[in-house]
């Protein structure tokens, strides 16, 4: 059995580091240890990682109730299930970022207990987290070698940035090893997560929803480079809540329900339909319900508008757009095109430098943020740990703050927590949240979770418009599909929706009208039902309707 | 088998109470080393100490008169930090309260009828105490100028300019050269209750009921607790941040004044020296104890004047420097901070 290292020696320098949530401190060291890491080479074993019986509970929950997993080399194994499944969890035991209640793990068939993401970089195991752990202010290559052994105490950065490119360009993974990771796109970010990982050669990765964030491309991209890692005999473990990916990314699945396991299949053997069907327990059907299509007043009119983003950059040049009641606008465009900047200024979170802006004919260009809540339009935003919900306050507090402000919440500036908790109870079952209770802190609810809240506060409050960004992402497919009957079903009482996704299927099956959004710009508006994926996808790309690139 | 640490759901109630209670012990311990390693009996000091506390009506009063300063204080930083507005400047505040409150009360008596001299100066006080922490709020919301250093520095202006008026201008001719302004009328004093213990006391009380209501119950007691976790989303719901940052500074200026002003009209009816002996820094361990809980606020704040007293009982019964009671109380800071720990975090034994 490997003993564990001590946490921190003595005469060691250490970085402290959260995730974006504050959660999961942990610590890396800045310098060097002895030597190259000692493994048991010559006896290469062909099982990797086996996991037994492993448990592990947080107060109210049974995240991981006797898992057993095995990875082989040169396998990628897909883990899916449902949101809280437990997928997160078990996947951080392996990292070192939790310690498991009971159960075992032999990596390359030795025993090892892993106390810290150290120990795990020490065996080889990487991860890349749902939230990602780097630090803005610091370069590519800085966030690359930080928490690096056997590291000089001035690092040779040039070397490092030679490493770096040397690296990106084998696995195809192009990052600036200069820039400032605040600097770069969430895709990019991945990146950088990745590299870091290939730097220390890592051989096991784990990759918690990588591609929730990427764009179309960036996966497929991210594809090529696991394909390439499994080639070199690396391992990957790959959470997912996409379909298609499981049956284009992996070897083999594993299906986590309440924290056991339901099922083992090997990819080839199975479909999509049946692994949905084992997720959730039921018989899933990807379609939507929809009345027929019969728009109202115009709701939300934007006519020349213009923003910039965080950094002063243009990010919407001249939108028109209008949104009528009973009506689903899909914006459809690769993330970063400006759909962020249209949601805050449509809900006054951003100011807009030109252009007019209005909500049931009265202006609100520039208007504040609560003022247009007042008009009843409700939003779902892109960042939900940061904004959409509070992690440090209770599941009934975040549920309640649209609704606080008036009864029965509130009256005459004084609250009533006991309504804030039958409100709780109320949206908990409604919409289906997992919670141990209505008191806990948000923070604590899976990423899935998280975001089921989210979307019950707002549905609640929403009167005349609802603006939704990307709000499926990171949902289980269950949850997918009561998202979007949602949506259509705040359109069908009436309400103007808009809808940001980067899912084209989405779009189709939910959106009526259909607006490609690139660089800035509308590319075209047209009806989802004369619409097809193709064309939408030559759009979203900045083809003109000719076919020629702008 | 081992034990590590675990991030708990909700914060535990027990850990709460029982975690400055723990700290309290751990730094009687701690200052019983010191003592022993210095050569006094702690026991027979803590004795002493205990009795110079609350061994006799006086030297309990003695106590009130200084948990007064400290509740009002403590009330006021605590505020302050709920939005992680780090406002250091609660000496600062009372100080340029005590100010304002003596300007009213030596100069306005003949403009003013003898039954509104008093609320005059209180009031004057509470709002020089706004206005003291007001500064720092604006320079933070308008151009991100960083609170702490500012409340800071803002201290030292206060005291060196009361130091200023006192021993200049506002000094009391018939005063013997003794620094200190004329004694006020009779009509700025505030009514004593018990010994020197005055009517601030009840305020006090009231206000920190009054202020545990107002961030637990209210509309805007919940809007300043999303700011304080996470001004992003705060301004998503459609709160004013930047405002309600300012006004809630204002209160914990306000009420660091109200201490001040009743320090100069309760206690010793003039402007003079020593008008603090550092409530404003003990304020930030006592927000600190309380959990930033207005329900605590006044018990941790009798806690520690109880230290300060009983300290100083202790030069004179036993021969120990009077700054034992600071040592003490910087002595429960740390295990306070270690204790933080347990009601985050829990403890959690495996078996692997
Ligand atoms: N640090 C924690 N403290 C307390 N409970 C936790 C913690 N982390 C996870 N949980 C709980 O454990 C369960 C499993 O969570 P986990 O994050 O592993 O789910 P998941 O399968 O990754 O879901 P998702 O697809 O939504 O990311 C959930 O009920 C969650 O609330
Ligand atoms: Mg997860």
């Amino acid at each position: 059995m490997r003993k564990a290292p001590p946490r921190f020696p003595k005469g060691r320098f250490y970085v402290v580091m959260k995730d974006r949530n504050g959660e999961g401190a942990w610590s890396q060291d800045l310098l060097p240890a002895q030597g190259p890491r000692a493994r048991g080479d010559g006896e290469l074993r062909e099982r990797l990682v086996e996991m037994r019986g492993i448990r592990k509970s947080f107060p109210g929950v049974q995240a991981s109730d006797g898992i057993g997993l095995t990875l082989a080399r040169g396998e990628v194994l897909a883990l899916l299930g449902e949101n809280g499944a437990g997928k997160s969890t078990l996947m951080n035991i392996l990292a070192g970022l939790y310690r498991p209640d009971a159960g075992e793990i032999h990596i390359r068939g030795e025993r090892v207990r892993i106390e810290s993401p150290r120990d795990a970089a020490a065996l080889g195991i990487g991860m890349v987290h749902q939230n990602f752990m780097l630090v803005d202010s610091m370069t590519v290559a800085e966030n690359v070698v930080l928490g690096q052994r056997g590291l000089p105490f001035v690092p040779d950065l040039r070397a490092v940035k030679r490493r770096i490119l040397e690296l990106s360009a084998r696995y195809n993974l192009s990052v600036d090893p200069e820039a400032y990771i605040w600097q770069l796109s969430v895709g990019e970010q991945q990146r950088v997560e990745i590299l870091k990982l290939l730097y220390r050669e890592a051989d096991i990765l784990i990759l918690d929803e990588p591609t929730a964030v990427l764009t179309p491309q960036e996966s497929e991209e991210l594809s090529a480079v696991v394909h390439r890692m499994r080639g070199e005999g690396k391992a990957a473990i790959f959470i997912t809540h996409k379909m298609e990916e499981v049956m284009t990314f992996s070897d083999r699945v594993m299906v986590l329900r309440r924290g056991r396991v339901v099922a083992e299949k090997t990819t080839a053997d199975t479909d999509p339909k049946e692994l949905a069907r084992l997720m959730v327990g039921r018989e899933v059907l990807f379609r939507v319900e929809k009345a027929p299509f019969t728009p109202g007043e115009p709701v939300l009119e934007l006519r020349g508008v213009s923003a910039t983003d965080d950094r002063g950059l243009p990010a919407l040049r001249g939108i028109s757009l209008s949104c009528r009641a009973g009506e689903i606008l899909g914006i459809a465009g690769v993330a970063g095109n400006g759909q962020r900047e249209l949601a805050e200024v449509v809900t006054g979170l951003r100011a807009a430098k030109e252009g007019l802006v209005s909500i049931n004919c009265v202006e609100t260009t520039n208007a504040s943020p609560l003022s247009i809540i007042r008009r009843g339009v409700a939003h779902i935003p892109q960042d939900r740990n940061q904004v959409g919900a509070v992690g440090d306050m209770s599941v009934a507090a975040n549920l309640a703050m649209k609704g606080y402000r008036s009864r029965p919440l509130s009256s005459g500036g004084i609250i009533r927590p006991s309504r804030f908790r039958d409100l709780a109870r109320r949206l908990i079952e409604l919409f289906k949240i997992a919670t141990p209770s209505t008191e806990t802190r948000i923070k604590f609810l899976s990423g899935g979770n998280i975001q089921k809240a989210i979307l019950a506060r707002e549905i609640g409050a929403c009167g005349s418009l609802l603006v939704a960004v990307y709000p499926s992402r990171g949902l289980d497919i269950g949850a997918t599909e009561a998202v979007r009957n949602e949506l259509v079903a705040e359109r069908d009482k009436g309400r103007a929706v808009l809808l940001v996704s980067e899912d084209i299927d989405e779009l189709l099956s939910v959106a009526d009208t259909i607006a490609v959004l690139f660089e800035g710009r509308v590319m075209g508006v047209f009806p989802a039902a004369e619409a097809d994926a193709e064309r939408i996808g030559a759009l979203m790309a900045g083809m003109e309707e000719g076919g020629k690139r702008t | 088998m081992n034990i590590h640490f675990e991030k708990r759901k909700s914060l535990s109630r027990t850990a709460l109470v029982l975690v400055p209670l723990a700290s309290l012990a751990a730094s009687l311990v701690l200052t019983g080393i010191i003592l022993i390693l210095s050569g006094a009996d702690p026991f027979a000091t803590y004795r002493a100490m205990f009795r110079g506390a609350f061994g006799s009506f006086r030297a309990f009063t003695e106590t009130l008169v200084k948990a007064i300063p400290l509740t009002l204080t403590g009330l006021g930083v605590s505020v302050a930090f709920r939005l992680k507005f780090w406002n250091i400047g609660a000496e600062g505040q009372l100080t340029v309260a005590g100010v304002a409150a003596a300007a009213i009360a030596l100069f306005l008596s003949p403009f003013l009828p003898a039954w509104a001299l008093l609320p005059a100066a209180v009031i004057a006080g509470a709002l020089a105490g706004a206005v003291w922490a007001g500064i720092p709020a604006l320079l933070k919301t308008g151009l991100k100028v960083d609170e702490t250093l500012v409340t800071l520095m803002l201290n030292y202006v206060a005291i060196l300019f009361s130091e200023y008026l006192y021993y200049g201008p506002w000094r009391d001719p018939k005063g013997y050269g003794f620094p200190g302004t004329a004694p006020f009328p009779e009509a700025a004093w505030l009514p004593r209750i018990a010994g020197r213990a005055h009517a601030g006391l009840w305020v006090a009380l009231a206000l920190a009921l009054f202020l545990w209501l107002l961030l637990a119950r209210t509309r805007w007691g919940f809007e300043l607790s999303i700011i304080g976790n996470s001004p992003r989303a705060a301004r998503y719901q459609g709160i004013a941040v930047e405002r309600n940052i300012v006004l809630a500074v204002l209160l914990s200026g306000a009420l660091s004044g109200l201490a001040g002003a009743f320090e100069v009209t309760g206690i010793s009816h003039r402007l003079q020296q020593g008008l603090s002996i550092g409530y404003g820094y003990t304020a930030i361990i006592v927000a600190w104890m309380s959990q930033l809980n207005p329900l605590a606020i006044p018990f941790v704040a009798l806690l520690m004047a109880a230290l300060l007293v009983g300290g100083d009982q202790v030069q004179m019964a036993m021969g120990l420097p009077a700054a034992m009671g600071f040592v003490m109380q910087g002595m429960i800071l740390f295990p306070m901070l270690a204790g933080s720990l347990f009601t985050e975090y829990r403890l959690k034994i495996a078996r692997a």
